[in-house]
């Protein structure tokens, strides 16, 4: 039952026994650690629309393999999956293999997403509104653009079934359907949650951004004093959740420990966080407090960072005022420098890159920066640099106010 | 952990604002006028219920936050403020409120125009709508109009996800994260929602609202009503639903049949196993359920429920398909029943459209003195 929930002496820990990434530096864990530890910048000409009379006409896109593994889907299945739903049956393809899971009747599926299959979306809208007496495909369009469509395609390709929760707290949402599922499993809901988020870039989005202005004409350069702006990205990060009893049970490999979560809103205005960072701040806080944890004993940060004015000179004061004299030596840096934002999956890649930072122990840099702004009172990580790293912490912050933390331990 | 009371209602429906219009209207039982919905390229309007402009305009609507956005946003907000109403003092305590704002087609006056726009000319359009796209605005809006909101959450799905959220603030009370919760369901009718309605269900009478739920474990805020429990999320497979009516016509004895060996339940099977999940009910009791005008859709909760020994309400044969405001609107109905003493206790079932069959129970307890 989902109510009342089961009753539990005390929360289980949570630990991380898969990951799962698709991001525009390529496809699964190898790549994209390599990428990420080199600062690599993915950023390229924007293929899968018309951007001629765009202002800005780059994004970081995902290639694509020609054939996606589809399991137990068959190809007409397959083929009804959107870009966004095929990076996301990809990345939980991979998690779901490095976890050593088996088919289950009950495994529940978290994922964030702003837009889910809104390429068809934009697909059925063309067609409704310019060929309004061809229905060919309409259907099929308005069934598969529903993001609850696209995570059941990948629950089925797995061969499971479960409950499918879609948490959109707009680009937080990876972080909070992560931070979510980890409340889930200390409830008891479940044992294991797979879980994670998701978006492909489409031409509303895009066009949306741009008319806003706060895309980078030039390089995305997080926490820099000339930073103008962010690239738009598109990718999937999914985790394998699971109680340490459970995990323990069939002696799987811990990639690391999920220990905490903060989620809070900025009820400042839509799109531009509090000048003083205050929810954000809020956020970082509940996320360590419920990790019983310290800013002094955070080793790296990963910051929300997208490169616009707004966004980091808030994050640069919320961090500053939550980690105090931690600040100084605190490495902190965002690797939306590398590939972008990813809207709805960036907090679950984000996540994905800091299991790379625990298990690999290095710390990406950012490679473009060339003036950090005065207002960071802490290092930005500029240069691929091997360091001991026990725990980090991973901000994501969305329009609308939408402010998520969560806290990552090394397993040893 | 003690029990979760309902402390109140709210409901911005075709037959007003407010849940006693919502109430009149379904004991006539009498579905409401319909009103054309344009669609571009078609010389027929396409068939909808619509929510009535409110008389007069609420306050709330003049909020800065609040001016420029569309209708959804104005009819969670309506709906929640509604919901609200009986929290006073802990609203005057700056007690902390949990929002959970479900959605299932979400911002989409906004979205055609911002679209439309862009392919008209990317270069010219508007940067106010874009923001107001996203799903997670109605909520920011809503968040901002009450204060005092710590958590906030957007849940999209199709309209059982209503249920979902309402698990969702229940966990948040349970664990004592915040002192109330709102659960908000609410969509706003535009011609492309209603031509993906058609294109999935053509019988069905696209509409358009709100409704929420107010939970709190004080029980001198309760309506009389407690959450009694709500079911798992059994998750199915349209296409399993699509061949399992196949190998019923083709003679099968059971539309299950054929599809035993597979861990995926049909829509049939999901509507019964909520159905098992909840008591068997009593002559006094009632149901309100999804039932909608088309037979086909219908059929497999109409099976769930054939032994339900109860009264039942259809609000969308009244109402409309309002998607997730519908949903919301049978938790509300059920949920008023209760409060007005119509009812000991009530049911809603919530089978989704495309994902999940959810169900629910409130009881009557004693209201508040």
């Amino acid at each position: 039952m989902l109510y009342p929930a089961p009753r539990l002496a005390q929360p289980p820990r949570v630990v991380v026994t898969g990951a799962g990434i698709v991001s525009p530096l390529g496809l699964g864990w190898k790549a994209n650690a390599e990428g990420f530890r080199t600062g690599r910048y993915a950023a390229r000409p924007v293929s899968l629309f018309d951007v001629s009379r765009q202002r800005v006409k780059v994004a970081a896109e995902v290639e694509l393999p020609g054939t996606i593994p589809l399991m137990h889907l068959d190809k007409r299945q397959g083929s009804r999956l959107d870009r966004a739903g095929q990076m996301l049956l990809l990345a939980t393809q991979e998690a779901w293999n490095q976890a050593g899971w088996e088919a289950s009747e009950n495994l529940p599926m978290v994922l964030g997403t702003t837009g889910g299959g809104m390429m068809l979306g934009e697909d059925y809208f063309k067609q409704a509104l310019h060929q309004p007496a061809q229905h060919k495909g309409q259907p099929t369009r308005a069934l598969f653009y529903q993001s609850h469509t696209q995570a059941r395609m990948v629950a089925q390709s797995l061969g499971t079934n479960g409950l499918i929760r879609l948490v959109s707290n707009a680009c937080a949402s990876g972080s909070d359907a992560i931070g979510h599922a980890w409340e889930m499993l200390r409830r008891g809901h479940a044992e294991r949650i797979l879980t994670g988020g998701y978006d492909g870039i489409n031409q509303m989005v895009f066009a949306g951004f741009d008319t806003l202005q706060v895309l980078s004409p030039s390089v995305c350069r997080p926490f820099d004093a000339h930073r103008d702006g962010l690239l738009m990205g598109e990718g999937a990060g999914m985790l394998a959740l699971e109680t340490l009893e459970s995990a323990r049970k069939r002696n799987a490999v811990i990639l690391g420990e999920l220990a905490g979560y903060g989620s809070t809103i900025d009820q400042h205005h839509l799109t531009q966080p509090h000048p003083e960072g205050n929810a954000a701040l809020a956020a970082m806080t509940l996320a360590c407090e419920s990790a019983g944890i310290t800013p002094a004993e955070v080793d790296y940060l990963n910051a929300h960072g997208t490169g616009t004015q707004l966004n980091d000179s808030s994050e640069a004061i919320a961090i500053n005022r939550w980690a105090g004299s931690r600040a100084v030596s605190l490495p902190v840096s965002s690797t939306k420098s590398c590939i972008g934002h990813l809207l709805g999956g960036a907090g679950a890649v984000e996540a994905v890159v800091c299991m790379m930072v625990l298990r690999e122990q290095w710390l990406p840099p950012e490679v473009a920066l060339e003036t950090p702004d005065p207002a960071c009172a802490f290092p930005v990580v500029r240069q691929a640099q091997e360091a001991p790293v026990h725990c980090v912490l991973s901000n994501s912050f969305g329009f609308g106010g939408a402010n998520a933390a969560l806290v990552f331990r090394r397993w040893s | 952990m003690s029990a979760l009371y309902v402390c109140g209602l709210g409901a911005v429906t075709p037959a007003g604002w407010g849940v006693p219009a919502l109430r009149d209207a379904l004991a006539k039982n009498e579905p409401l006028p319909i009103k054309p919905l344009a669609r571009p390229g078609w010389p027929k309007p396409m068939r909808s219920r619509q929510v009535p402009p409110p008389a007069p305009r609420p306050a709330f609507m003049t909020h800065p936050r609040l001016r420029r956005t569309s209708p959804l946003t104005h009819y969670a907000a309506g709906s929640a403020l509604e919901a609200l109403a009986g929290l006073g003092p802990l609203r005057e305590r700056k007690g902390r409120l949990g929002v959970v704002v479900c959605l299932h087609s979400g911002c989409v006056q906004y979205s055609c125009r911002l679209f439309e726009e862009i392919l008209a000319n990317p270069g010219t359009a508007s940067p106010m709508l874009f923001p107001e796209t996203v799903f997670a605005a109605p909520a920011s809006h809503v968040a901002a109009l009450l204060e005092h909101t710590p958590l906030v959450y957007t849940l999209i799905g199709d309209p059982a996800s209503f249920l979902q959220g309402l698990s969702v603030a229940a966990d948040w009370l349970e664990t004592g994260r915040v002192d109330a919760a709102v659960v908000i369901g609410a969509e706003e009718n535009n011609w492309v929602r209603g031509d993906a309605l058609w294109h999935l269900e053509h019988g069905a009478i696209v509409s358009d609202g709100a409704g929420a739920v107010c939970l709190s474990p004080d029980p001198a805020f309760s309506l009389g009503v407690k959450l009694e429990a709500i079911t798992d999320a059994h998750t199915y497979r349209v296409d399993v639903k699509t061949a399992a009516t196949k190998a019923d016509t083709n003679g099968s004895t059971h539309p299950h049949a054929a599809f035993q060996a597979t861990p995926w339940k049909s829509r049939w099977e999901a509507a019964s196993a909520m159905r098992q999940q909840l008591p068997p009910g009593s002559a006094a009791e009632l149901l309100s359920d999804g039932l909608g005008e088309s037979p086909r859709t219908d059929a497999a909760e109409s099976a769930a429920w054939q032994d339900w020994p109860g009264a039942r309400v259809h609000p969308k044969r009244v109402l409309g398909e309002g998607l997730m405001a519908a949903g919301a609107w049978q938790c509300v109905v059920a949920a008023d029943a209760v409060a007005q003493g119509a009812a000991p206790a009530a049911n809603a079932s919530l089978v989704g459209c495309n994902q999940q069959a959810i169900g629910c129970r409130f009881l009557r307890t004693e209201a508040k003195t």
